[in-house]
């Protein structure tokens, strides 16, 4: 069976914890570990803090569009914004490398999206926006609940 | 959920207790507290607590390496203890633990910085 659900939010920063939690709580009813779960609510996080940062540079009046497919044990994401876009994908991809060192900001977004899902895709073009596709197996040891 | 922040000065160290979640929202507080307290009251250490801390993601990385970098210009150190095997996962993936020394709990943390308990 295929579930799927969509989101848009003000590309504000109090909206990061809305947007993880709202996934991870559709994302629950797959029964999710709790270590499958937190990764994937990293993630959105740093997908949607990557728009407001990146591609919107903080100005509050973008949207951000959020979109989540499960089928089975797969979990797909999809976070777009209208914005900037990225000049230099590979660049932005490397470990550390970050284009505002000046907001302390570590370079780890899209190497912890590698680290934790088994699939990340990232388009972009500029002034045109970015769309961050995402998706991860969910494994089959749960705990089960007699 | 956001972000409580518990700032505490043992000799010339700023303990630093966090409880619920530390992402971009959060770490521009936890940035404006930490580098008001270090410098209105001259401290050169941190001590970070994160035993309460629930989530976080690259950003907070980010605001815990720019304290660092902070204290570090001050001649000073960071310790970080009480870390849940889900954060230690985003410490590893950074290669942050090559410069910023871990303690199981706070007491070590503090010995670490030359406090006595």
């Amino acid at each position: 069976m295929r579930n799927r659900m969509e989101l848009s939010f003000s590309a504000l920063s109090q909206n990061e914890s809305f947007a993880r939690v709202t996934v991870g709580a559709f994302v629950a009813q797959l029964d999710p570990t709790m270590d499958e779960l937190t990764e994937i609510k990293t993630v959105v996080s740093e997908a949607v803090t990557n728009a407001i940062i990146h591609g919107y540079n903080e100005k509050p009046d973008g949207m951000i569009y959020l979109e989540v497919e499960l089928e089975e044990d797969l979990v797909r994401l999809s976070i777009r914004d209208e914005g900037i876009g990225i000049h230099d994908l590979d660049e932005a991809r490397q470990p550390l490398y970050t284009s505002k060192p000046e907001l302390e900001r570590s370079g780890m977004g899209f190497t912890i999206m590698e680290n934790f899902m088994d699939e990340v895709e990232v388009q972009s073009e500029p002034m045109v926006g970015t769309t961050v596709s995402l998706a991860k197996r969910l494994s089959k040891q749960r705990a089960l609940c007699n | 959920m956001s972000l409580l922040i518990d700032l505490e000065k043992r000799d010339n160290v700023l303990c630093v207790r966090l409880e619920g979640e530390l992402d971009h929202h959060t770490a521009m507080e936890l940035r404006e507290s930490v580098d008001a307290a270090i410098t209105e009251q001259r401290l050169t250490h941190i001590m970070l607590n994160l035993e309460k801390l629930t989530f976080m993601d690259s950003s907070g990385l980010g605001v815990i390496l720019g304290r660092y970098k902070s204290v570090q210009a001050l001649g000073g150190e960071m310790v970080v203890c009480s870390i849940s095997p889900q954060i230690k996962r985003l410490f590893e993936m950074s290669g942050i633990f090559k410069i910023i020394r871990l303690a199981s709990n706070e007491q070590d943390a503090l010995i670490t910085l030359g406090v006595a308990s």
